[in-house]
């Protein structure tokens, strides 16, 4: 059994070292690769004197800082709302136009009316990322208060619950896998559009950072960068799968 | 005066949005009285669901009224509790918690809420399994758990619908053995529990009840009440008997008509 799993382990690494490696000897052997590709033991190496000289980790928790504030907007937005879009009809006919007409406009297109909004900062960053943040939270709410399992519903009625009680006990349980899995996909889409925001529109944070570099063609900076994203969005993610199922754990699996 | 009195009862459903109309039920008229146990048999579709909702205050008459204890049903209430096929317990409260459900709507304390709880649950024989949850136990136990927190809510009207459906055959037997023992087989009949059990099963109907009730197929009126005479307490020894079997196939003659009708009704 454990050697299986040594196995499979070993198996799941071939290709990143492999792709490491090709990378290595290709920005090595390649001519006049240097500038455009650097080899990965120099992305590592100004990785290594970016920690050491704190300017990485500054970058990202301004971005962390900006992505959780966005996020916990939105989530604190969209979860009554769509809460209520699914539970009451004059809520649902209320919003529905505006939601319907907002939900298509991707949010990179709100960076510049956000610049001239909030101007260049977290404010603008924080705004970009409740707009790519709020959908699919508020989505997934809707989703998940309406396939609450209506003879849960039933018996709780059956059981003499009044309105409020069954909300609590059963339809807001009912819904949090989904609600879970709208958080989820919103802090990711969030994370996207917040390094989107900082490319344009943010003197610190991860995509500064990279635009910046660029700038001053530090290439191994650049790709830095994108890897500390990568493994940041990589991190959240599991996180977030992992509160689902601490949260909501007869919902795993499904 | 009966305890629940179905009156003139019929339900229709809209059915598309040109407002064409099926009628599910036409007019239903029963009576139960305190401490009945009344089951309605019929094919599918013939809206003996329909009625134990109607009777719940989970859906509402098209034409006439349900009473209960003379008040007319207008919505659902912790008398009149409901068991049903899919045991609606929710997976992420324990058989304890569920149980409790009905207790903690109506803001009994906890400790007390645990002590009515720990009660029934050992009643139905679950004791050992208060912290499971309801996807962890057998089916045979999550309808065991369903009924024990409708019966420690203080329902006076048992509505159980097809609560055994689900169950492999010996579980179902044994089921219907302990639901007779819990309804008060072995008290006098005015300590007992109010019934209306809703099945597909006429082995089962007659076993447990004091009146089987055959429905048509949709939309369903009732057919025949046929008064079961059968001695109780019931035993297994009564499956077997002479008038158990002619019960059954007096009953099974009047379902067939209609399963058949049924049959050719969904084909049409």
């Amino acid at each position: 059994m454990g050697r299986v799993v040594a196995v499979a382990r070993l198996r799941t690494l071939l290709l990143p070292l492999g792709f490491v490696l090709a990378w290595q000897l290709v920005s090595e052997l390649g001519p006049g690769l240097a500038q455009t590709l650097p080899p990965p033991s120099r992305v590592l190496a100004a990785g290594w004197r970016m920690l050491a000289s704190g300017d990485l980790l500054a970058h990202i928790s301004a971005s962390l800082v900006r992505v959780f504030g966005g996020f916990a907007l939105a989530a604190v937005v969209a979860i009554p709302l769509g809460i209520g879009i699914a539970l009451w009809e004059w809520v649902e006919d209320t919003a529905d136009p505006v939601v319907e007409f907002l939900r298509p406009i991707p949010p990179i297109a709100w960076i510049p009316l956000g610049i001239l909004w909030f101007g260049i900062g977290d404010a603008q960053n924080m705004f970009i990322i409740f707009l790519g943040a709020f959908f699919p939270i508020l989505l997934n709410t809707i989703a998940g208060v309406r396939r609450v399992d209506r003879t849960l519903v039933w018996g709780a009625l059956t059981l003499g619950g009044r309105r409020t009680q069954i909300v609590r006990e059963i339809v807001l349980p009912g819904a949090l896998p989904l609600i879970l899995t709208g958080l989820r996909i919103g802090l990711g889409v969030g994370w996207m559009a917040l390094v989107a925001a900082e490319l344009v529109a943010a003197r610190s944070g991860l995509g500064f950072m990279i635009q910046s570099a660029r700038y001053a063609f530090l290439t191994e900076r650049v790709i830095l960068g994108m890897a500390v994203i990568g493994i940041l969005g990589l991190g959240m993610d599991r996180a977030m799968r992992g509160a689902q199922r601490q949260l909501a754990p007869w919902a795993a699996g499904r | 005066m009966p305890r629940l009195d179905i009156k003139d009862v019929t339900k229709s459903y809209r059915v598309s949005r040109d407002g064409a109309i099926q009628a599910a039920l036409g007019r239903i008229n029963l009576s139960v009285e305190d401490g009945e146990f009344v089951s309605l048999v019929g094919p599918s579709g013939c809206g003996k669901s329909t009625l134990l909702r109607i009777v719940a205050g989970l859906e509402s008459a098209s034409e006439g009224t349900a009473y209960f204890d003379g008040e007319p049903i207008t919505g659902p209430s912790r008398r009149r509790g409901m068991v049903f096929q899919e045991y609606a317990l929710p997976p992420w409260k324990t058989v304890q918690a569920n149980v409790e459900l009905g207790l903690k709507f109506r803001g009994v304390p906890a400790a007390e809420r645990r002590a009515i709880a720990a009660n029934w649950v050992a009643l139905v024989g679950l004791q050992g399994f208060e912290d499971r949850y309801p996807q962890e136990l057998s089916g045979g136990m999550r309808q065991r758990c369903a009924l024990a927190r409708t019966l420690a809510n203080d329902a006076e009207l048992l509505l159980m619908d097809e609560p055994f459906a689900a169950l492999d055959a010996q579980t179902r037997e044994i089921m219907q053995d302990e639901l007779l023992k819990i309804w008060g087989e072995q008290v006098e009949p005015t300590r007992r529990k109010t019934v209306l059990f809703v099945t597909h099963s006429i082995d089962e109907a007659i076993f447990l009840s004091d009146r089987v009730v055959v429905m048509s197929v949709r939309p369903g009126v009732i057919k025949e009440i046929f008064v079961d005479m059968l001695p109780r307490p019931r035993t297994e020894a009564i499956r077997a008997s002479a008038e158990f079997l002619g019960a059954r196939q007096h009953l099974w003659s009047l379902v067939k008509e209609e399963a058949v009708k049924a049959m050719t009704q969904r084909a049409t």
